[in-house]
Formats: C-alpha cells, sequence, structure tokens
C-alpha cells in the first residue's frame, strides 16, 4: 500500500513539476538565433580575422620588425623585409597561415607599431588549403576607408587604452 | 571448449557518453561489470612536451587547451606557478578579478556537467537549459578576453587586458539570474524518480577509499572529505573570501549532483564578494624584463619599448628551481610542476590534472554493478580527456 501511495506521489506531485518547467518554456521567447541570417554581434575585444593597419595617409604601418612572428605561438607569421624609396623600411611578405593561427591575439598584443589587430569577422571556411595563407593584401584595411573612420580609431583608442565596448 | 563465462567488450572510444574519446575496456558477466579498465590516449597532444619548448608566456595558450571547459582555471594554475617561480607579487586587483572569473569558470564547468551528465542518464532538456546559462558566462569571457573558449586572459604578472567597463553589470546580472534558474534544474531533476533511481547509490566510493586513490574535487567531497584548496592552501588571495565547502554524504553520483548545485551557489556568492571589495589599481604588475609593461607605455617610453621587445623576443630568465602550484579547478586540485633550469624556458611541466586522477577510480566505482551505471559513473566523475591525455 505505502509502495503505491509513493508512486502516486512520484506520478502525480514530483514528476510534474519538471513537466511545468518544460511548459513554461513552451511560452517563452527562443534563445537561439538564425545563425546564417541573424548574427550575434561580437564583443569589441573579439579575436577574429586579422587585419594589418595603415596610416590615414595610406602608408601601411607595419614596419615587418618581426615581433609579431616572435611573439606566435603557433609559429603563423612569416614576413620578409624591404626598404621603400624614401628609406623606410616595410614588409614586402606578409603572410598568415590561418590554418595554424590558434587566434590567441598575442601578435596584436605584441606589435609596437599597432599594425596588427583582430577584427570581429569568424567566418572564412573555404574548400581549399592554400586559401588559408593570407597574403599582405588579404589582410590591409582598404584605403580610403570604407567605414566610418571615426569609429576604427575609437577601436584603436581601446586596443592601446583597454577601453572596452565604445566601439558601439 | 571450455565455455566462456564472461564476455569483453569495449565502450568507445566513440561513445557519446564517454565525454570524448575514453576506451573502457568492460568484462561482463551477463549485465554485471567484472573488470572495467579505462583506456586513454586518444586525445593524446602532448602539452606537457610543447610546453618545454615554449617561452614562459608562449605556453599560456596551451594551457587552454587542456580542459576546454575551464580555460580560466587552467591559465590561473600555471600563471601562479610561473609567479611563483618568479617570486612576482601582483596587484590586489588581479588577484580579485582572477578569483571573480575563476569562480565563474567553476559555474561554467559544472552547467556543462550537470548537461551532459543528465543528457547521458536520458534527460535532454537539461542540456538545453544549462548551455543557456552557461552562455552568459561565455559573454564574459568574450568581453574580457576576446575569445569564447580558449579565453588565454591571465598572463604572468596580471591580466591581458583591464577588465571591460560593463564587466561589472554583465556579473551581477549573472548572479541573479542563475540561481532562479537552478530552480528549474531542481525541479527538472532534483525530485525525479528516474534521476534518482538511477543516480542514488550508484558509483559509490567511501570517504576512505576516495582518499587511498588520490581523488580531489566534487568526487573527494562528495564522500563527505572537507577538502578544498582554497581553504586548505589559499591562493590568489581566497583567504579573503567567506564561503563554505560544500559536502556529500554516501558518496554516489546523487551527492555529487547535490554538491555541485551547492558549489555552483558558493562560486557566485564567492563572486559577488570579489564584485564587492574589487580594488582599483593597475591591471599588470611591474616587473621590468617579465611582466610585459602597459601598451601605451611601449608607444611613448623607451625604456619600456625596450622591455617589451626583449620580453617578447627572448622572454625572461627563471632562476633554477622547482615549484609546485595546485588550484582547486572546478574537476579538483589541478597542479602545475614546473622544474627550471635557469634558462628563458621550462626544463619540465608536469601537470597534475584532476580529471586523470579521478578517472584512475573508475574500476572501483563501477566493478560489481550493472553495466548501465558505467555511464552514470564516468559522467559524475566529470571528465574531460583533453585533459586527462594532456
Ligand atoms: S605587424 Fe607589427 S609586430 Fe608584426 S612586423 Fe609589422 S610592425 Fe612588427
Ligand atoms: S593570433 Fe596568435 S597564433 Fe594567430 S598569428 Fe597572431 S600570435 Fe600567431
Amino acid at each position: 500500500m505505502k509502495e503505491i501511495l509513493k508512486a502516486l506521489i512520484n506520478v502525480f506531485l514530483k514528476m510534474p513539476q519538471g513537466f511545468v518547467v518544460t511548459l513554461k518554456h513552451v511560452f517563452k521567447k527562443p534563445v537561439t538565433l538564425d545563425y546564417p541570417r541573424e548574427k550575434k554581434p561580437m564583443a569589441p575585444r573579439y579575436r577574429g580575422r586579422h587585419y594589418l593597419e595603415r596610416y590615414e595617409d595610406g602608408t601601411e604601418r607595419c614596419v615587418c620588425c618581426g615581433l609579431c612572428a616572435a611573439a606566435c605561438p603557433a609559429d603563423a607569421i612569416y614576413m620578409e623585409p624591404e626598404e621603400t624609396p624614401n628609406g623606410e623600411r616595410k614588409a614586402k611578405v606578409y603572410e598568415i597561415n590561418l590554418l595554424r593561427c590558434i587566434f590567441c591575439g598575442f601578435c596584436e598584443e605584441a606589435c609596437p607599431e599597432e599594425a596588427i589587430f583582430l577584427g570581429q569577422e569568424y567566418e572564412f571556411s573555404d574548400f581549399n588549403r592554400d586559401s588559408f595563407i593570407w597574403r599582405k593584401e588579404d589582410m590591409l584595411v582598404p584605403h580610403p576607408r570604407k567605414d566610418n573612420p571615426f569609429k576604427r580609431i575609437i577601436r584603436r583608442v581601446r586596443r592601446v587604452y583597454g577601453v572596452p565596448d565604445a566601439a558601439r | 571448449m571450455p565455455e566462456a563465462k564472461t564476455v569483453t567488450i569495449n565502450m568507445g572510444p566513440q561513445h557519446p557518453s564517454t565525454h570524448g574519446v575514453l576506451r573502457v575496456e568492460c568484462e561482463l558477466d551477463g549485465e554485471t561489470v567484472v573488470k572495467a579498465r579505462p583506456v586513454i590516449g586518444y586525445l593524446h597532444t602532448g602539452i606537457e612536451k610543447t610546453m618545454e619548448s615554449k617561452l614562459y608566456y608562449k605556453a599560456i595558450p596551451c594551457t587552454d587547451r587542456m580542459d576546454y571547459l575551464a580555460p580560466m582555471s587552467n591559465n590561473l594554475g600555471f600563471v601562479l606557478a610561473v609567479e611563483k617561480l618568479m617570486e612576482i607579487e601582483v596587484p590586489e586587483k588581479v588577484k580579485w578579478a582572477r578569483v571573480c572569473l575563476t569562480e565563474l569558470t567553476r559555474v561554467a564547468s559544472h552547467l556543462v556537467w550537470l548537461g551532459t551528465h543528465a543528457l547521458d542518464i536520458g534527460a535532454m532538456s537539461m542540456l538545453l537549459y544549462t548551455f543557456r546559462e552557461r552562455e552568459l558566462i561565455i559573454d564574459i569571457y568574450e568581453a574580457c578576453a576576446g575569445q569564447r573558449m580558449m579565453s588565454t586572459y591571465f598572463r604572468i604578472g596580471g591580466l591581458s587586458d583591464d577588465l571591460p567597463r560593463d564587466f561589472d553589470k554583465k556579473v551581477r546580472n549573472i548572479i541573479k539570474v542563475i540561481p532562479e534558474r537552478m530552480k528549474d534544474y531542481e525541479a527538472l531533476l532534483t525530485n525525479n524518480q528516474i534521476f534518482i533511481n538511477r543516480t542514488k547509490g550508484v558509483a559509490v566510493i567511501s570517504a576512505e577509499d576516495a582518499i587511498n586513490w588520490s581523488l580531489s574535487g566534487p568526487m573527494l567531497r562528495g564522500s563527505g572529505v572537507k577538502h578544498d584548496l582554497r581553504k586548505a592552501n589559499p591562493y590568489s588571495g581566497y583567504e579573503n573570501f567567506d564561503f563554505e565547502i560544500a559536502t556529500g554524504t554516501n558518496g554516489d553520483a546523487y551527492d555529487r549532483y547535490l554538491l555541485r548545485l551547492k558549489e555552483i551557489r558558493q562560486s557566485l556568492r564567492i563572486a559577488q564578494q570579489a564584485l564587492d571589495g574589487m580594488p582599483e589599481g593597475p591591471y599588470r604588475a611591474h616587473v621590468p624584463g617579465v611582466v610585459l609593461p602597459p601598451k601605451e607605455d611601449v608607444l611613448h617610453k623607451m625604456e619600456s619599448m625596450i622591455f617589451h621587445f626583449k620580453i617578447i623576443t627572448e622572454g625572461f630568465k627563471s632562476p633554477r628551481g622547482q615549484v609546485y602550484q595546485a588550484i582547486e579547478a572546478p574537476k579538483g586540485e589541478l597542479g602545475f610542476f614546473i622544474s627550471s633550469d635557469g634558462t628563458n624556458r621550462p626544463n619540465r611541466v608536469r601537470v597534475r590534472p584532476p580529471s586523470f586522477c579521478n578517472l584512475a577510480a573508475l574500476p572501483a566505482l563501477c566493478e560489481g554493478r550493472l553495466f548501465a551505471d558505467v555511464v552514470v559513473a564516468i559522467g559524475s566523475i566529470d571528465i574531460v580527456l583533453g585533459e586527462v591525455d594532456r
């Protein structure tokens, strides 16, 4: 008799507690996103694809000092220097192997010229392994800029001074 | 031909409830497990060896990839070990921020555990709810460090960046939301007769056995042993926090479930205290030649620039010696042993991973029990194979 009572309590009192939880969620708004159509905005510090920054006049900031390659734990960066006609140093070849890269952000932290930074994009799958070796041209930000330069400057300020969330 | 009494079967390495690539060789007599032997090594990544070839600061990303459900705890263990070796004293703010973040990590890790453990047993919806809450914590990682799983936020001597501006608000939101949502979990599982039948009295280990198997973390406390490194051997300023060590009594899977829920509550309590008392100050120690100077100094001061170049390219020379630093990771005692021969790379890094040591007790948990209980035992140990194999 006691067993039956216990079973009845379980079936009619305890188990429905769980069902109530599930039922409550039927009426809630879903927390999931309809991914390829809807995208979550990434945090301003998000470490996505790499960009190489330019000065306002369009020259490249990178002086090919090699610090980013030295800091890279995955040895993903390769570069060769050259000299510009007015005697400055810049990168002739600058490649990042995105298949090796672990997106740790050490290159960005190491760069003394604020030349390389990791952006917000994270979708770069492809069918071809070769296309993952990104050359300098793939990473340089376009000149003149397409986006609001003000936004970009704030992003740099945030990177340098650790001021978050100003970019949006 | 003599009739075979037992039959040996493999569970895994591709088995959904072995949480990765664990193989358990089970010798069965009917449905009873006579012998169970965990076979590991399918995810061997050589992380310890890799760390030997890296400069100290470059070894930090390696630690993320061991217990990928609790990256911040792993970072903390390694970073504290190196700081001990180099005798670096970090600013108060760093300590408190680290405590706050590792406690959130504990919550996240336990939430994943709860979801997957319930899923193994057959409660599908738990996983959806716990991952929803974990998302809040992952968002904090993203805001702080910039990556959702492999955070690499802690640096030797500090943090990679200051805490984000809305950190306080976000964490307070978590502290408010999760206890409410935990009521849902309890409604779903605590009184659920199916869950109780599957876990109560299953995978039992006595306090004495737990100590003899050198278990740690919830596996040990579930058997009633009140041992927590945060109290027993405080690190990173844990002596300033007021919290209780949750313990179980029976040492079965159900007790460990209750215990982990209690731990989530305690962790949120610690996180709350850390937020309330968060001191102001720099986010990195000022140790020239060892800790990277802040970026604004690098851009404007010659001296900082030189140190910056030197640290990035050559690292720093460590004194000869050996250190061991253990922390209470979500899964148990996570220890880093570093042996240094005076160069800029560790001579040997040895990790004492909680999952590995806890997994060794699997035979003791499931021998003599039904085969279906092996799933519960593996689940309640809470292993991450990345950490077991390293
Ligand atoms: S990106 Fe920065 S660190 Fe890398 S070579 Fe260019 S200037 Fe140096
Ligand atoms: S993000 Fe890390 S792994 Fe990738 S290129 Fe930069 S330093 Fe190397």
